[in-house]
């Protein structure tokens, strides 16, 4: 299949495009933090800022105890994410490796649940976490992760169908465990998904506000995500630190996920069929 | 020997009982919970009282706010859904064309995908801005005077909408990875026959994909049923409640209003709009979708 030169200039200008509309704003937001406030609301606005202030960063760093946030975010998303790798690999491994009555049934209902809404739990689970008396603790964040998560459960257990069962046979003659058979066979080979459901995990988790939102109350609590979001109810009117705090947000994401990239789309072409 | 058989066959329930556990726990239990709760009048600090179907009779009779965020919601679903996937696909296609760089692009378009709705929110915010916005000042440049987007109601929703396109890229992904596996002879062939790029995505690719296309509608259907973080912060639902969501609705009724009872028979009734919904979503792929025929083709049906 050979492009004419023409149809190419084209596509990579229909493709730069849409570059544009992706990074623009990103990058425009990369000059601005290093402005001052005035130079940030001038009309008409500038692209490069006359001095770059890198003080802007600790000055928004400084304004709230975005110390204590940040702790708290790699905190729920680390413990999340070692939650979910060993659930959803145990109950994946459950599905693919075994058989047993009522298999079917309870997968389907694993598939059905992704289809509730958050409306229709976030308000018993509210409820249910006041009574276990966590709300204003990062436990409702933490804790569920240990159950497992329907969709990571699916992606891992859809990779598992594929992998050959002569490995597993093979141990057993030499007498190995079930749980040995998963920990020391299955999980190495399982480890692309392993990386996949972990990243995905990672982004979810450090991204959420709504969890943070209704479960913690005071700010030494508050993750990042709804630190930067609560920014605006204490400095009203200052873009400067909101954008500044934006770029330290979005910045370990970016690189987790260039970072990851082979899993991710490895992962998305064999989750669908 | 009695004992090891039952260890055989309790050993699979010992690998999915996180799941079991947590799903009973996390899920069955709210599940029930809320379904309870919606036929009480439950405020968060006095004690619940029993109220019947006072709470659907008052939501579709006597709340106008109820039909309102309702019809915002259905609008929203109706230009987003439809936008999303065309752009996803396109994408996906422009990603998928055998020339040096696209991976690059493949990396740009989905980075704002990893972002947090917070920061998403708060950069278009910024860039929409009527006083100082940059996409108002480049629009002047080509002469066009920008609305108020955030503060005018007939812009509001459109706002909502250009945040969320941002992130199309996970749909783009899943679009990517499908076309990705269409053996190059099927176009190859079709080149032979004289058949044109455009006849060839539309006799070779669009039906090849249709199973992902039916998973993207339904996943995008459900996810713009549940938008809240965006228009919470973008638009806090406003201006004039013109983009007060039906989440944000659910939202406020429970942890603004403290009206649980009300709030839980709110998203049922919403949980039950996304259910039949996605029933004609499903009925009408018969129509639509193309399985593979061969026989290999493993749990076709169930995406």
């Amino acid at each position: 299949m050979k492009m004419s030169k023409k149809t190419k200039i084209i596509l990579y200008a229909v493709l730069s495009i849409f570059a544009i509309y992706f990074l623009a704003p990103f990058i425009y937001m990369l000059f601005t933090v290093f402005k001052t406030e005035a130079e940030a609301v001038a009309y008409p606005p500038s692209l490069l800022p006359e001095n770059w202030l890198w003080s802007n960063f600790v000055d928004a760093w400084n304004s709230q105890e975005f110390g204590t946030f940040l702790l708290n975010s790699l905190t729920v998303t680390v413990l999340t994410t070692i939650g979910q790798v060993f659930s959803c690999s145990l109950v994946a491994y459950g599905f693919a490796r075994y058989h047993f009555k009522g298999k079917n049934v309870l997968f389907t209902i694993l598939l059905a649940t992704m289809m509730i809404p958050w409306e229709v739990t976030m308000i018993p689970q509210y409820m249910q976490f006041k009574i276990f008396n966590w709300i204003n603790t990062l436990k409702p964040l933490i804790v569920p992760s240990f159950f497992g998560s329907a969709y990571y459960i699916f992606l891992m257990r859809q990779f598992l169908m594929g992998v050959s069962k002569e490995y597993e046979d093979a141990a057993r003659i030499d007498g190995a465990r079930a749980f040995q058979i998963y920990y020391k066979i299955y999980m190495p080979i399982l480890k692309p998904q392993l990386i996949l459901v972990g990243v995905l995990n990672m982004l979810t988790v450090w991204n959420d506000y709504l969890g943070p939102l209704i479960f913690l109350q005071d700010r030494s609590k508050f993750t990042l995500a709804l630190g930067l979001a609560s920014f605006k109810g204490v400095h009203s009117t200052q873009i400067i630190p909101m954008l500044c705090i934006t770029v330290i947000m979005i910045i370990p994401p970016i690189i987790i996920f260039v970072a990851a990239q082979k899993y991710i789309v490895e992962g998305t072409g064999g989750s669908i069929k | 020997m009695k004992s090891k058989r039952w260890i055989k066959k309790a050993t699979p329930f010992f690998f999915i009982s996180p799941w079991i556990i947590g799903f009973l726990v996390f899920t069955v239990g709210p599940l029930l919970f809320s379904l309870v709760m919606s036929f009480f009048d439950w405020p968060i600090m006095r004690t619940p009282a029993f109220s019947g179907i006072a709470n659907y009779v008052e939501m579709f009779t006597k709340d106008a706010q109820f039909y309102k965020s309702l019809s915002i919601t259905l609008k929203y679903a109706a230009i987003f859904v439809p936008l999303n996937m065309v752009l996803a696909l396109l994408l996906a296609m422009l990603i998928t064309q055998p020339v040096k760089g696209v991976k690059f692009f493949r990396t740009i378009y989905y980075i704002p995908s990893v972002i947090s709705g917070v920061a998403i929110s708060i950069i278009w915010k910024w860039i929409l801005n009527g006083d100082y916005g940059i996409l108002n000042y480049l629009l002047s440049l080509i002469g066009i005077e920008g609305p108020n987007w955030l503060v005018d109601p007939a812009w509001a929703l459109f706002a909502v909408i250009l945040a969320s396109a941002f992130g199309v890229g996970v749909m783009m992904l899943i679009f990517y990875a499908d076309i990705k596996k269409i053996p190059i002879a099927l176009y190859e062939a079709a080149a032979i026959d004289g058949a044109s790029p455009i006849k060839q995505f539309f006799k070779i690719t669009l039906p090849i994909i249709t199973p992902t296309i039916l998973f993207n509608l339904v996943t995008s259907i459900i996810s713009a049923f549940q938008q809240l973080t965006l228009v919470m912060l973008l638009t806090g639902g406003g201006p004039l409640k013109s983009t007060y969501f039906y989440g944000m609705f659910v939202y406020d009724n429970a942890f603004k209003h403290h009206r649980l009872g009300y709030a839980s028979a709110n998203a049922w009734v919403m949980f039950i709009i996304i259910l039949l919904l996605t029933m004609i979503v499903f009925r009408s792929s018969t129509a639509w979708v193309y399985y593979e025929s061969e026989p290999k083709a493993k749990g076709g049906g169930k995406k």
